[in-house]
């Protein structure tokens, strides 16, 4: 593995200098042919890559609105150049997302448009070579869809469409990366990311069982393909056993348990993560959707429920409805079959922050501030809730839900800096499929910005713990804080610390 | 050369014309699959009208990244559609009111105009990381926007046209009437440039004008768990289960 280094924190967030080529030589290792295969994408890089590439270039031009008025529409105004969390770490001018656009945009020029047919160098158009090849690799993997760039384009261009875009004609022409696409294999073969088998998955919870009956002396159980269930727990397969990320699945139990609402988890769809996302196929993600859609039916449940995972509850919140039916309004038999099922009276999905705060507005749940007093906490908005979602019925209430909960939940609450959070946030530097170790340099440089303004609310107002609703971000800080010197540990879930301060009526 | 000229608005207009519609066709026609609209957005329809209102007037998600390029692109932008406006009294007849109103902004306009694109262009040379996107065609098109203004502008205050037969020359245009036209180099160059600006827009980047309003991240309202959205290729593949 490279080195891994992380950069100075700034004394002021200006952008950096340019060193060109600084990143070359990060990339994710290639995914090999069974890993494609199981995906049906070829092995290997096919001989006629070339044309295959332009074919689904122009096959995706056809298909996706974003890509075709996304690569035409762009003015190179650099409005986006400062805000990639990768490039202020890294200073490479091709992580600033108008030049990572610009290496799928030029070839886009030379083969789809008159003037990059007639005066390519004008125009910036060029062929797509086995060398510009190679930098698609390296720098769509580079990318983490974050979308904080769309955020201020002036014609909302955003770069996760393009990478999204880059990343499906690699997979198509062989060369995809092993660890999104080992991952959806798993998905497609044993239910869940981590290749948890359902025995192994029904061990774990009972042993979480007994855990928190001996920590609370409360029964709260952590059903598992209970038909009839009232709700469907759909969670990052890390909750089941990956820290922090198990206190959070902790939390959410108690919450049902004090509320008496009954629940069950899926062995079938047991990981809300979809990875397809990350590597831009629809099928592959409405593949992944629809075991969520058929756990549901097979159970019988009235509600689905996301746990804490930012890019699946995008998934969920933007495109279950479309992918699977998993929704409300849908009036083709295929989405009503399900949505008949459903109970409508409640968002359908459901995120369980909402579901959370709904509770603790009706006052179902005995919640004990002062149990979390030992913490001082801040929130890290992940990208995908705060820029591919919502929560509740307001435009911005997956920012306010999240706070709302923490500040029920606990006394001492501070906000980072104004401009790296709620729609300007951060990316943890882990996200869109570059939770991989192979590529952490990449992830410690790319958690700059955010562990600035961590290390500001550290400094200032004793900052001990940073929630956050992602499980990618939570498996990412853990990873890259020491590079920083903060301590580990100080990541973790919104339900963690509902599970510090929840009360439930045993212990008494 | 007034024929020259004619033909040359002729064929301007037709490319502009035909080149827009086409691509708002294909724009229009290419299915957008997926809910993916930059949020926080406007749950409503209206809601969407007016974040792309807000877009397209105030420049808002340009005003949030960055104060000197929003300032001047919206300096060049505001001064081009008063310039424009202002350009109106070549076609009306009578000069309807609020064009002859605007006469004297338009003229402050034009040097808003230039003084937003002089701005937009050193950033091409001064800021590294523009330095580093930028292509030939972004010089070019800068230079061409810059050689209109300033050639407009030398009409007014450097060596005066006969406005007149201008008029009357355009007023000929719209019926079809080649009328003759001032033999003066600047006038040449401005129109020759200008037409120039129509031919190259649907071809170019200028396409971000309507480019904007068919953005998924802008126009989509955020209504994903209310309400269904197929798009008819991923409709199939439901057909095909």
């Amino acid at each position: 593995m490279a080195d891994v280094t992380a950069p100075a924190l700034r004394e002021y967030p200006v952008a950096p200098a340019l060193l060109p080529d600084a990143m070359a030589g990060s990339k994710p290792y290639t995914a090999n042919e069974k890993m494609q295969e199981a995906l049906g994408f070829p092995g290997s890089l096919v001989d006629d890559w070339h044309d295959k590439a332009i074919g689904k270039m122009g096959e995706l031009l056809g298909k996706h609105r974003s890509l075709r008025v996304y690569l035409d529409s762009c003015v190179h105004c650099g409005a986006c150049s400062d805000k990639c969390h990768y490039f202020l770490g890294t200073g490479d001018p091709k992580n600033m997302p108008v030049a990572r656009q610009d290496l799928l945009r030029s070839v886009y020029r030379r083969h789809f448009t008159l003037p990059g047919k007639l005066f390519p160098k004008l125009v910036g158009a060029r062929e797509l070579t086995r060398e510009v090849l190679d930098d698609w690799y390296k720098y769509y993997n580079q990318c983490s869809e974050c979308r904080r760039c769309s955020v201020f384009c002036p014609y909302g261009i955003d770069t996760a469409e393009v990478t999204m875009a880059a990343r499906e004609i690699l997979d198509t022409v062989g060369y995809g990366a092993k660890y999104t696409n080992e991952i959806i294999g798993k998905v497609h073969r044993i239910g869940n990311n981590l290749g948890l088998p359902a025995p192994a998955l029904a061990d774990t919870l009972l042993g979480l069982e007994e855990d928190v009956k001996e920590e609370t002396g409360a029964d709260v159980k952590f059903p598992l393909d209970q038909k009839g269930a009232e709700v469907l727990l759909v969670t990052p397969s890390a909750d089941f056993f990956a820290e922090p990320h198990v206190d959070s699945l902790i939390g959410y139990a108690k919450v049902f348990h004090a509320a008496g609402i009954s629940w069950t988890l899926s062995s079938h769809a047991s990981e809300a993560a979809n990875f397809g996302l990350f590597i831009g196929s629809y099928e592959q993600m409405r593949a992944v959707a629809l075991r969520i859609r058929e756990a549901a039916l097979e159970l019988g449940v009235k509600r689905i429920v996301v746990g804490e995972c930012g890019h699946a509850w995008r998934v969920a919140y933007s495109y279950w409805n479309t992918l699977a039916g998993i929704g409300s309004g849908g009036d083709d038999p295929f989405a009503r079959q399900l949505q008949g099922q459903l109970d409508h009276n409640y968002r359908q999905p459901m995120h369980i922050c909402e579901l959370t705060w709904d509770l603790v507005q009706k006052g179902a749940l005995v919640l004990d501030k002062e149990a979390n007093d030992h913490r001082v906490v801040t929130f890290h908005d992940s990208c995908n809730v705060a820029r591919a979602s919502r929560m509740g019925d307001d435009p911005g209430g997956q920012f306010e839900i999240p706070r709302a909960l923490i500040r029920a939940v606990a006394n001492r609450y501070v906000e980072m800096r104004e401009g790296t959070t709620h729609e300007a946030t951060f990316c943890c530097g882990g996200g869109g499929g570059l939770l991989t170790d192979e590529i952490l340099d990449l992830r410690v440089k790319g958690a700059l910005p955010r562990m600035e303004s961590l290390r500001e609310v550290a400094d200032r107002h004793g900052v001990n713990f940073m929630a956050t609703i992602c499980a990618i971000c939570k498996a990412q800080f853990t990873k890259v804080l020491p590079y920083y010197g903060f301590n580990r540990a100080m990541v973790g879930g919104i339900h963690q610390l509902v599970s510090t301060a929840i009360r439930l009526g045993a212990k008494q | 050369m007034a024929a020259i000229l004619a033909g040359l608005y002729y064929a301007a207009a037709a490319i502009l014309v035909a080149g827009l519609a086409w691509r708002i066709r294909q724009y229009a026609g290419t299915p957008a699959p997926l809910k993916i609209p930059t949020t926080p957005a406007p749950t409503t329809g209206s809601g969407v009208a007016l974040r792309l209102v807000r877009e397209v007037v105030f420049f808002e998600s340009l005003f949030k990244a960055n104060l000197w390029t929003w300032l001047l692109g919206w300096m060049f932008h505001a001064g081009l559609a008063l310039v424009l406006a202002r350009h109106l009294r070549y076609a009306t007849d009578p000069v309807w009111a609020w064009v002859a109103w605007i006469q004297p902004f338009g003229v402050y306009a034009g040097f808003a105009m230039l003084a937003g694109l002089a701005g937009l262009w050193a950033r091409r040379f001064l800021v590294d990381r523009i330095r580093y996107i930028s292509t030939p065609s972004d010089h070019l098109m800068l230079a061409l926007l810059v050689a209109i203004a300033a050639s407009g502008l030398a009409m007014k205050y450097v060596a005066h046209v006969d406005i007149v037969a201008v008029k009357s020359f355009i007023r000929g245009l719209m019926v079809f009437e080649v009328r003759p036209l001032p033999a003066d180099p600047i006038l040449a160059v401005h129109l020759l440039l200008v037409a120039a600006l129509m031919i190259v827009f649907p071809f170019s980047k200028l396409l971000h004008a309507p480019g904007l309003f068919f953005s998924p991240g802008r126009n989509q309202i955020d209504n994903p768990r209310e309400k269904r959205h197929l798009a008819e290729w991923a409709a199939r593949l439901e057909a095909d289960r």
